[in-house]
């Protein structure tokens, strides 16, 4: 318990070395090494058909690499059987991209889902559902069914759902993606929001580049409960670029880095 | 349609039977490890159950009437009408009455297994499930794999009830049988082997069409197009598979019980 504790506060929390896989004769990801550090918000930018949704779901042992080594809280997981798996995910919540809301329970049962599975008692569940929901501002839709929802409404109970039990790591696979402008923003607020009231390390895919750029020069405020510019142009130390393209990183580094790099690729990719 | 190479379709067959077999060996597994979930077993239990009471009676009993039915034409030419409720016993506790409730429970509850899990694979609520730390085998494959045995077997029984009781109806009321004669015949017909076949046959059966209506479910790809062609071959399959495991179960108790 004590060296979980270390690590939670030590090493990487999550750790990719040369993690290759191939579906159907198709190299999707290729030698995908990269760090993410405690408290580290990183964005996966990169073209659709470029790997990350495979990335995601590898860092989360639900497929599992032909080749290379994932260390999740300094643990790799490519060698641990899926009992072990439930395990870690225990420390780690995650945004599908559709939501994946189980379409036959309401509102409540899906965000207390995993707090239903570990055996939490009624009233302290029913609590912590509503918190979760209060914080991405759905408090009232606890019993309306998945089906009742907008795309955005369903975007926020699943983040309600993977930070209902305080992760360490929070995976969000396109959280804005097919939503219209001002519902993303909503969302990319409640990820800031996440980042900046809770610390929670987090990965994050978005093909709008607005989003990860409003991510990254964007703070909470507490006191006024909404998003506001870094003053004078700053920018999220904590939050950093990987771009994928072809299955291989072709960025990995800071926003300012990535805002300079001469890269010709990159330079079209981000104009 | 370009033709598969021979080699990639042993390929994805042999594969296709491995994920099978793993699939039946982690529900077997699970049956015998916490947590068990019973709200779900019993949920489907009177889903598969209860839900396919009336199409199975109804099977059950219009097959007792038709074999009476039939079999009392030819059985008349050889002065033998008195042997109707024999045949008609023998044949729906050995056979008909295991097949026909497979069949309707297959065409039921494997479609239906298929195409749940298949819309929740493609709408990566399995990988949902799995994320939240719940094992979808035990959650959504156990289930249904021990309530389709369970039931079926009970189904079965009454089929194989209802059968014999149209026959006698069929006997009594249209062929002018005796009725007691009739389920002396019927009762007399049976011996140990006999309903030991008839009641083995349901619990492979169930096990059959659950697994490989949660296989075709689970394994399914490419959108609702995807979930249509796993419903279809959910069916067609257990069906198929059924139908050859009944054929093993009867040789190998006709092996053993000399009938």
């Amino acid at each position: 318990m004590a060296d979980e504790q270390q690590q939670r506060q030590d090493g990487p929390v999550l750790e990719l070395k040369d993690v290759s896989i191939t579906f159907d004769r198709d190299k999707v990801l290729n030698g995908v090494s990269f760090v993410v550090q405690p408290g580290e918000t990183r964005v996966l930018l990169g073209p659709a058909g470029g790997g990350k949704s495979v990335l995601m779901k590898l860092v989360n042992g639900l497929i599992k690499p032909d080749t290379g080594s994932i260390k999740v809280f300094g643990q790799e997981i490519t060698t641990m059987t899926e009992a072990q798996l439930f395990e870690m995910r225990r420390r780690v919540g995650m945004v599908f991209q559709e939501s994946a809301l189980f379409d036959s329970m309401n509102v409540e049962d899906n965000v207390a889902y995993r707090l239903n599975e570990e055996g939490t008692a009624t009233e302290e569940a029913h609590k912590r559902v509503q918190e979760a929901l209060d914080f991405v501002e759905l408090g009232k839709a606890i019993t309306k069914f998945p089906a009742e929802l907008s795309g955005g409404m369903r975007r926020r109970v699943s983040i309600a759902r993977a930070i209902i039990t305080k992760p360490d790591l929070i995976l969000y696979d396109s959280p804005t993606g097919g939503l219209d402008p001002i519902t993303s923003t909503t969302i990319v607020q409640l990820v800031v929001k996440q980042r900046d009231v809770s610390h929670t390390t987090a990965l994050m895919i978005t093909h709008r580049l607005q989003d990860a750029f409003v991510l990254a020069t964007h703070r909470f405020d507490t006191d006024k409960n909404e998003m506001q510019p870094i003053p004078d142009h700053g920018v999220d130390e904590n939050t950093k670029f990987l771009v994928l393209n072809g299955g291989k990183i072709v960025f990995d580094g800071s926003t300012l880095e990535l805002t300079h790099s001469e890269d010709p690729w990159l330079k079209s990719y981000l104009s | 349609m370009p033709f598969a190479s021979p080699s990639e379709f042993v390929k994805t067959n042999v594969i296709a039977v491995q994920d099978y077999s793993v699939l039946c060996a982690r529900a077997i597994a699970a049956l015998f490890s916490p947590p068990l979930y019973l709200g779900d077993i019993f949920s489907q239990m009177d889903a598969i159950g209860f839900g396919s009471l009336p199409i199975t009676i109804l099977a059950g009993f219009f097959t007792g009437c038709v074999l009476a039915l039939q079999s009392a034409t030819s059985l008349q030419q050889f002065g033998a009408i008195s042997m109707t409720g024999r045949l008609v016993s023998l044949s729906m506790m050995k056979e008909l009455g295991p097949v026909l409730t497979g069949l309707m429970v297959s065409g039921r509850n494997a479609s239906g297994m298929a195409s749940e899990l298949g819309s929740m694979k493609v709408t990566e609520q399995i990988d949902a499930m799995r994320a939240l730390g719940v094992d979808p085998i035990r959650k959504l494959v156990l289930p249904r794999v021990s309530a389709t045995v369970f039931m079926l077997f009970f189904l079965t029984i009454l089929s194989d009830a209802v059968g014999v009781a149209g026959g006698g109806l069929v006997s009594v009321f249209m062929l002018g049988l005796n009725g007691t004669s009739y389920f002396h015949s019927t009762y007399r017909a049976l011996v140990y082997g006999d309903v030991v076949q008839g009641m083995m046959k349901p619990i492979f059966f169930g096990f059959i069409i659950s697994t490989v209506g949660c296989y075709f479910g689970m394994s399914t790809k490419g959108g609702t197009q995807g979930v249509g062609k796993a419903t279809t071959q959910g069916v067609g399959v257990s069906s198929g598979v059924m139908l050859v495991v009944d054929f093993l179960i009867s040789r190998l108790t006709i092996g053993i019980f000399g009938r």
